[in-house]
Parts: structure tokens; sequence; C-alpha cells
């Protein structure tokens, strides 16, 4: 009895290990959805809406690859992870792509063992503060008590910055957005810093945003970007390609209102017919079909339509494109051609 | 019948291995230790493909790595730029102040509570009883978020005490009560020898033994007056004065002095800071085991038979006494040996420290360095080791001083 129990566990655990080095996309098309991982709740970015279903900028990222993979951008698994067990998820194949406002750094690409497949928000760290404490330079920050989500990058610049300009603060580690959040509300720390992006997404949450003020340092440059494990091009390659595909039917003018007529039959622009999988086989050359980016981009529309569904300056978030605008726009989206 | 005539063994068979009774237990212990081993070896040979297929090694060399990262409360120097050994090194330091302030007070209210439930008043008996079961029917983790929830949310933030009517006030100008934590004043020493370092403090100890050391003389030459003439003497005030005129004298060479917290700035400057977090974590560690010693407590007591109880009243002795010279003693013996497993308990529970942000092992070892360096496996196998080591030599300690109360058979 005992040794069939051992027995037992040993297979299912040799499954299991085994099935994790398999390639991913073929995981991904047999268990008809994909795992992704989120943040635990940042409005904007990931969180679950009234009907408890994902929505936001990164969340989109998910189903954009859902799309171009299996043909529904439902079919996604949603996985809260916080700082410190995101990491973890993705390389124990908990999840296949984590989208979780990531900043894309040498030691987490090479040291960590992960590929970031581009970068979807160009963000840096600001710091957040109540105005009534008449603070307008993060200089003058000496001895504040500072909240910060522990296990990210915010939390090594944080010491770098104070430690540079030899001021002290007393740092607050908090595990996710809505503990920091709360702590910053109690005033049991002066000031709350994370990715610019992530506290104009905090604010817009107060019941009075316009008591708290951002203070106009931006200490770091946070690229914030999808990331897939090492070891599986081909599945890094998809989820590079459908965020690049989001960004290239902005910069083409395919939009969710238009896809469908553009999509029907070849038309005049080629970068549009390939994108779109009216001419050429760019689908078959990373094992997907022919319209899996034209099925990427109808999830939610273009990168231009999510940047303005989730967090743009229309949204309580208000976010402007700045760095996120097109090349052609003066930002820095740029993606590589599709032919 | 036919036993007597059997032949003497027929040379040994397989099937003797299970159905005879000589072979049978070994039987079972070979195989059970190769399943084991199996198992075993599976682990280790399966961490290695795994490691091997996401491209790591197995390496130590992170620990000399400047850490990057800041820790608020540090009993040692320690900045963003020293290695993740000494990041490690502050929180492990963390995890014995916590263990060690939680297994003082755990003990002091467990004794308490355990005494008093067995209370003749029913109000204190009940009392005690809604805190026992209180305390060990919820999970922890409920009691210690609950506790930092009510620290920060329902005391004043410093900016409070600021301005000439401030909606809070410090408590003698002394303690200051925050949801940043409480400041209380510090001892600090001005004398040119004694300015900084931790070497006053040992001065001090090493003072306060021979002082005590002097006060058990004093007792000892009580008890022997006492035998000889059956008066004994009033010691009190020469104890006093063994303890506290010396202590006095010291402090006053090294020109000590108070050192008040005052606002400066954001926060409170000056004088000690015990955060929210090591609040909250000691005193939800410290209440919830404190229940369960409580229990054990009374099952000490409970276990001393009436008689011993009834034979000291009878003798004359006050209800305190009784319990203080017979009951108690006699009692330890009992509450040893499940004692050390409950400070086992509360030294591990401190791990819970991240729900609060409080910096300990698991905090520093265990989240950031992991988390920055990627050395899950390294980084969770010198964890593991770290409270091995200090549950074995808590039990170790416990057990020598068990061994020194136990019945002696001789």
């Amino acid at each position: 009895m005992k040794n069939t129990v051992i027995l037992g566990a040993l297979t299912v655990a040799g499954l299991a290990a085994g099935a994790a080095s398999a390639a991913t996309l073929d995981d991904v098309k047999a268990r008809g959805t994909l795992n992704c991982g989120v943040s635990t709740g940042l409005t904007g970015f990931s969180a679950p809406d009234a009907n408890g279903v994902w929505q936001g900028f990164d969340v989109a990222v998910c189903r954009a690859v859902a799309a171009a993979v299996l043909g529904d951008p439902m079919a996604v698994d949603f996985t809260p992870t916080t700082g410190q067990t995101r990491f973890t998820a993705l390389a124990s194949g908990e999840i296949d792509v984590l989208a979780r406002n990531t900043t894309w750094t040498f030691s987490r690409d090479n040291d960590l063992k992960f590929e970031f497949i581009g970068v979807n928000y160009y963000d840096g760290q600001g710091f957040m503060i109540p105005k009534s404490l008449g603070v307008s330079s993060a200089k003058e920050l000496d001895g504040a008590t500072v909240c910060i989500q522990t296990g990210t990058t915010t939390e090594l610049n944080l010491a770098d910055f104070f430690r540079v300009n030899n001021i002290n603060y007393e740092p607050v580690p908090i595990e996710t957005n809505a503990e920091a959040q709360q702590q910053y509300l109690a005033n049991a720390c002066d000031v709350y810093t994370t990715d610019a992006s992530g506290l104009a997404a905090t604010r817009a949450s107060f019941e009075t945003p316009g008591d708290h003020v951002i203070l106009p340092e931006i200490i770091s440059k946070e690229p914030l970007g999808p990331l897939v494990r090492h070891g599986d091009s081909e599945w890094g390659d998809i989820v590079r390609w459908t965020l690049n595909a989001l960004i290239a039917a902005e910069e083409y003018g395919v939009t969710s209102a238009n896809i469908e007529e553009l999509s029907a039959s070849a038309g005049d622009n080629p970068e549009i017919n390939r994108l779109l999988g009216t001419e050429g086989e760019l689908g078959a050359m990373i094992g997907l079909e022919n319209d899996w980016a034209k099925n990427a981009i109808m999830a939610n529309g273009n990168y231009g339509e999510i940047f303005e569904k989730t967090i743009g300056e229309n949204t309580p978030i208000g976010l402007s494109r700045g760095l996120n605008a097109q090349w052609t726009e003066g930002g820095l989206l740029y993606s590589p051609p599709f032919r | 019948m036919t036993t007597m005539t059997d032949p003497p063994g027929q040379g040994f068979r397989l099937s003797q291995l299970i159905y005879d009774t000589r072979y049978r237990s070994l039987t079972i212990q070979v195989v059970a230790m190769i399943v084991l081993m199996l198992l075993f070896s599976w682990l280790v040979s399966n961490t290695i493909a795994n490691l091997n297929a996401l491209g790591k090694d197995f390496d130590f060399g992170f620990l000399g790595q400047p850490s990057g990262y800041d820790i608020n409360q540090r009993l040692i120097e320690y900045d963003s730029q020293s290695t993740h050994l000494r990041a490690a090194v502050v929180g492990i330091l963390n995890t014995l102040l916590v263990a060690f302030l939680g297994c003082v007070l755990a003990t002091v209210l467990g004794v308490i509570a355990g005494v008093l439930r067995l209370s003749n008043n029913w109000l204190v008996s009940r009392l005690m009883a809604v805190y026992v079961e209180g305390f060990r029917n919820v999970p922890l983790l409920l009691w210690i978020v609950l506790i930092f929830a009510l620290m920060t949310e329902s005391t004043p933030a410093p900016s409070a005490f600021r301005g000439d009517d401030p909606a809070s006030s410090m408590i003698l100008d002394a303690v200051a009560i925050t949801n940043r934590g409480v400041y209380i004043p510090a001892i600090h020493f001005a004398a040119p020898f004694f300015e900084n370092g931790l070497y006053n403090w040992l001065v001090i100890l090493v003072v306060l033994a021979i002082a005590i050391f002097a006060v058990k003389r004093v007792n000892h030459w009580a008890g022997v007056k006492q035998e000889a003439t059956g008066v004994r003497p009033t010691t009190w005030y020469l104890n006093i004065g063994i303890i506290v005129l010396p202590i006095a004298i010291l402090f006053v060479l090294m020109g000590a002095f108070l050192d008040l917290p005052a606002l400066q700035g954001f926060n409170f400057g000056g004088g000690v800071h015990l955060r929210g977090s090591l609040i909250a974590l000691w005193l939800a560690l410290s209440l919830y085991t404190g229940a369960f010693i409580a229990e054990i407590v009374r099952g000490g007591i409970l276990a001393i038979s009436k008689g011993q109880s009834e034979a000291a009243f009878a003798l004359g002795l006050r209800p305190s006494t009784t319990m203080n010279l017979v009951i108690l003693p006699q009692a330890l013996r009992v509450i040893i040996p499940p004692l050390i497993s409950q400070f086992l308990n509360l030294t591990k529970n401190s791990s819970l420290a991240i729900a609060v942000g409080y910096m300990d092992a698991r905090s520093t070892l265990g989240g950031i360095t992991i988390n920055q360096t990627g050395r899950e496996l390294e980084g969770m196998l010198l964890l593991g080791l770290f409270y091995l080591v200090l549950s074995l030599v808590i039990s170790g300690v416990m057990n020598v001083y068990n061994n020194s109360v136990k019945l002696k058979e001789r």
C-alpha cells in the first residue's frame, strides 16, 4: 500500500517535471488556455473588473497572445503574483508568460534566466507624497518614511538614489500595491515610490486624488515588458511578435474598426497584407495560423487603442503617451518590419 | 506430533524473507531504506536536471556581492553597499531579537494566565479561559495582521504631534506612540571612554552579575543565621542597596543621560524606535504562544496531587507561598518539556514577519536576496539550515535546564 502511494507520487511528480520541459506552445495548445502571470491588482494595468474579468494594459498582452495562439482572447488563466513570487512562478512553469509591469534589467535577463520579449511601457520610478507635507522635490525627503514594494527594482533604485544624494530614509517593505496604498493612506509612510505609471494608477483609485502629488524627479529607467523563460525561443518569438503586431498595427492604421475590412482580401499596403496574413506565410513560420496577428489585434485593438482604453488620458489614470508614442510621433515604440 | 522429527533446516528459502519472523523486520527495513534512497536520489537528480534545463548553477558566491537594498531595523552596521551575507546576518539578528522577546513575554503571560485560570474567582478564571481559547483557536497570521492594522490605523501619525496646538502629545514628554511605531527614550553615555560601542552595556552587565552574586551570598548568610537562631535578619534594604548603588555609581561615572525622542523633519528622531512591525509581531507571537503555554502550565499544576497543597496549607503556608515553593517547582518537571516545543514553535512562527514587513531572516535572505539574485535553492537551503540550527540550539539549552529541574533518580 505504502509503496503504491510512493510510486504514484513518483509518477505524478515525474510527469509534472516532464511537462515543464516540453515546448511551451504545445503545452498551451494541449491545455487550451494560456497561463499568464499578472500583478495582484493595479488599476489600469491588471485588475479584475466588477464581473471578475481581468482588465488592463498588461492583461491585454496576455489576451492578444491567447488570441494569436488559441484564437480565443478569453482563453487565459490569470495568476496574480507579487513582486516576490512572480519570478518563481515563471521559472517553475506555473505560468507561460509574465505580464506584470516588470522592469527589463541585465541581471533579470541573464542571471535569473528570463527572456524579455520587448517593452510595452517605458516608465521611470517616481515618488508620491501628500500635498499637505509641502515637499516639491525628492531631494527634500531627508528622514522620510518610504513605502516600497519589496523584491522590485524600485527597492534598489531607491537605495542608490538616497545614497548618492547623501540623505537618509526609513524603508517600509510592502508585499503588494494594495497594502502599500493602505499604509500610505494611513500615513504610516510619508512617501510611496514605484513606477510613475503605477503611482498614477494608484492615485486614481484614491478618494481624493488631488491631495497627493507625484514629485517631478524620475530617478530611473524602467522599461516594463512581458517575459518568458529561457530555453524556448519559439515561444519567446510568438510572444515577441504578438506584441510587435499590436505596435505595428497602430503604426499602419489597423484598428479594431477596420481590421475585418482590411483582412478580407489583400489590399494596397504589402506590410498590412503580410501582417494580417492575406499575403505570405508568416504565421506558419512561427507555428501558428496565418490569421494569428489578426486575432491578436482583434482581441483588444492595436497598441494605441489598448493604451487609450486602459490607462490613457481619458481614463481616471490619465497617462499621456509620452515615450510610449510611435516612433513616427516622437516616441520610442518601433516594431521591426513584418516581412 | 511430527515436530520432534522434523529435519533441522532445509536451507534458506527466499520466502523466508517475508514469512519468517527472524528475517521479516530486516527485509522491511532494507526495502524501506532502498525506497528512501531512491526517492532521495530522484530528488537530487531532478534538481540537477531542472537546474540544467534553466541553465543555472549551484553557487554561494552571491553572498559576497553587494546587496543593493536597505533594511530599516538593523542591530549591526549595514547599508546598501554591504554584502548579501551581511544582509542575511542583519535578518538573522532580527529573527533572534523577536524570538527572544517573544519567548520571554510568552512565558510570563502563559504562567500568569495558566495560574489564574485555576483561580477560585469565577470572573478571573473565565477571563483567562476567554483569552486562552480566543488566541489558541484563531490563526496566528490573523493576530499579527490585526495588531499591526490596529497600530497603523488607530494611532496618530508623527505629523499629529506638530504645531503649537498638536492633536496628539507625547506621554511625559518621553514616549511617543505613533502609527510608525513607539519611540522611547534611549540611554546614552557621555563620558570620554564610553561614548559609543557596546562594551559599556557589557560593563554594566558584569557589575550587575557581581551584584546578584553578592545578593545570593547575603541571602545565604541570612539562611544560615535563621537556621542558627530561628530569626531571619531583614535583608531587603541590603539587597536593594547592593544592586542599585554600584549601578547608579557606574551610570554617573559613565556620564549616562537620557536621549528623548523629538520631532525632526518627517519623523521623530533620537530615542529608540520600536517599529510597528516589531511590536505587532512580538505581541502577536507572545499572546498566541502564551495561550498554549497557559494550558501547559495549568496541566502541570493539575498534575501535582492535591495532597501537596493541602499539606502546605496544613503547615500554615499562605496560598502564594504554597504556589511558589511547593506547587510550581514540582509542576516545572511536567511543564518544561512541552514548553521547549512551544519556544521552537514561536521561533519558527516568527518567519510570518513578512506579513507586516518585519525584516527577519525570511525577509532578507529568504526574500529580497533570493529575488534579486535568483538563487532560490541556495537561499532556501541556507534559510532552512539557519532555522534548523536555531531550533536545535534552543532545544539543547532547554534540555540542559530540564535536566537540572527534573526528578533526580539516585
